[in-house]
């Protein structure tokens, strides 16, 4: 552990670079997330927030870096090592991830029956009470099929807190929600961090709702950090791409066209038979 | 030119990377066998989902092959005067080659292609990431035991084919063109050997059913994550799963039956 900046990061990333093809999805980025907090990474999408999540959990492997979660160099553990970690994880994924063929009961009570010899009777009230804190007890013999998209969401919630996880992963968990299954997602990602004492993060486009949920926040585009801090204090940030993010605007220095070569270059240019 | 050429060789290496991560991923979900058999209800609720699927279909295929060889060969036969060898010749068909392979063909359509079109769509919507996220290997977790459920399936598959044919063949020539129950059945007990026509065809029954199980689950892991995606993983598998047991019918056979 790092003794002198006194608390350890929850999660350090150092000089992260990732490509896809000839794109740098990131290029020399460093995030330091604090433990025990409620960490936002914005950014418009394609930015490559969803990468950065793959990263952090080991599904995706950095060109070059250092990513740390707890302290564990992520990409040069072995599997079982890796594995070990990621009971320590949660991660809330878009659509909820879960598994078709299981009713809600049965996919909150995955992990618990593939990692414990636990009697059935314990699964049992495990399960009913995650179900119970994610408010849809009621809905445990349903199938991911007769479940609304909010409901599938916060089964899938109820099934990432089941191993009671030190880290939570939220992948867009306000997106495509009706206003009243949004409020609930956001009194329960705050009731669930302040219960578990999780370190939390949440990846968003939504400025809006982090505003009142994110400790902290990175502001993310093209592959840099644009911007850190709390809400309020990116609400002050002067800089004009931050403006534009925050407020929501169609034209300034985000761009609105996927990186190309110049339009009449490539309409008249003789280099494409080449 | 030189784009052409590019193209080519880069088609060239990443086919060749595919045939390599196939046979890793293959000696991957074999070294997870013997997991997947430790938890046998997994497995045998593969052998039932996969092989249910396609009794139906090889029950009816396998009657009407019966029938048919036995209209054909009986006339052929009997030009020949060797009509009362009705038995035994299709009883070596069905058994050497025609079960074997048309019941792989009929499971690479049914078994092969849900089995691909399952795992492809339980990774477009990231259930097999969602999986690995909570420390379980999808591999272990849903190949392995879909794997050996397929291949335990497929030479069952294969008796009941040769069964059924064989019926069918003899209610042609027994209620149909009225021949000797007697010599029908003695020829073939006579002629037809436990080890070279029955054994034979089950162990070629086997390897076709490792080849298409190993396409299907391959096609589907490795599919897009896109509806695209899970189409043409589906559609490989019957593809590439048919050429195989094709080829793989030529060696067993030459392997087998030199002269015999
Ligand atoms: N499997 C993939 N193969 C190639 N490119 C990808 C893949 N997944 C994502 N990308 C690209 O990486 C970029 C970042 O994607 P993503 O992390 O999903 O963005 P975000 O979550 O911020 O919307 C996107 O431009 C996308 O086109
Ligand atoms: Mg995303």
């Amino acid at each position: 552990m790092n003794t002198e900046s006194g608390e350890a990061s929850a999660i350090s990333i150092r000089n992260l670079v990732f490509e896809r093809g000839d794109r740098a999805i990131f290029d020399h980025v460093d995030v330091e997330i604090p433990r025990g907090r409620i960490t936002a990474i914005m950014g418009p999408s394609g930015t490559g927030k969803t990468t950065l999540l793959g990263l952090v959990t080991g599904r995706l492997h950095p060109s070059s870096g250092d990513i740390r979660v707890g302290g564990l160099p992520v990409q040069s553990l072995r599997t079982h090592e890796l594995y070990a970690l990621r009971m320590r994880m949660g991660v809330l994924f878009q659509n909820g991830a879960l598994l078709t063929e299981l009713s809600a009961f049965e996919n909150v009570a995955f992990p618990l029956r593939e990692h414990t010899d636990l009697s059935e009777s314990m699964i049992h009230s495990l399960v009913l009470m995650k179900l119970q804190a994610v408010g849809l007890r009621g809905a445990a013999d349903l199938m991911p099929a007769e479940l609304s998209g909010g409901m599938a969401r916060r089964v899938a919630l109820a099934r990432a807190i089941v191993m009671d996880p030190e880290f939570i992963f939220y992948d867009e968990p306000f997106t495509g929600l009706d206003p009243i299954s949004m409020s609930a997602i956001v009194r329960l990602i705050r009731s669930l961090h302040k219960t578990l004492g999780l370190t939390t993060v949440i990846v968003s486009h939504d400025v809006d709702i982090l505003e009142h949920l994110a400790d902290d926040s990175y502001l993310f585009s093209e592959g840099k950090v644009v911007a850190r801090g709390t809400p309020d204090e990116l609400r002050k940030n002067r800089s004009r791409w931050v403006q534009q993010f925050i407020g929501g605007m169609a034209d300034g220095p985000v761009p609105f066209h996927y990186p190309s070569r110049e339009y009449d270059e490539e309409l008249l240019g003789e280099d494409q038979w080449r | 030119m030189a784009l052409i050429q590019q193209q080519v060789l880069r088609r060239g290496r990443t086919g060749l990377a595919a045939f390599g991560a196939a046979w890793l991923f293959f000696f991957r979900v074999l070294a997870l066998l013997p997991r997947a058999f430790m938890r046998p209800l997994l497995v045998v609720e593969q052998v039932y989902a996969l092989g249910n699927r396609t009794v139906p279909l090889v029950g009816l295929a396998g009657f009407f092959i019966g029938l048919v060889l036995a209209l054909q060969l009986y006339g052929v036969l009997g030009r020949f005067g060797a009509a009362s060898m009705l038995g035994p010749i299709i009883a070596i068909t069905v058994l050497r080659e025609l079960g074997p392979v048309i019941t792989a063909l009929l499971y690479a359509g049914r078994g092969g292609t849900a089995l691909a079109s399952e795992i492809g769509l339980m990774r477009a919507t990231e259930q097999l990431s969602a999986m690995e996220m909570m420390a379980v290997d999808p591999v272990r977790r849903i190949i392995a035991p879909r794997f050996a459920g397929g291949i335990i399936a497929v030479p069952i598959l294969n008796l009941l084919f040769d069964v059924v044919a064989l019926f069918g063949a003899w209610m042609i020539a027994i209620l149909a063109m009225h021949m000797d129950q007697g010599v029908f059945w003695g020829n073939m007990q006579a002629s037809v050997g436990f080890m070279d026509d029955l054994v034979n065809g089950i162990i070629k029954s086997f390897i076709f059913g490792l080849a298409v199980n190993l396409v299907a689950v391959f096609e589907g892991f490795t599919a897009q994550s896109t509806a695209g995606g899970v189409a043409r993983a589906t559609t490989r598998t019957v593809v590439i799963a048919s050429l195989a047991i094709f080829a793989l019918d030529f060696v067993a056979t030459a392997f087998m039956y030199q002269g015999v």
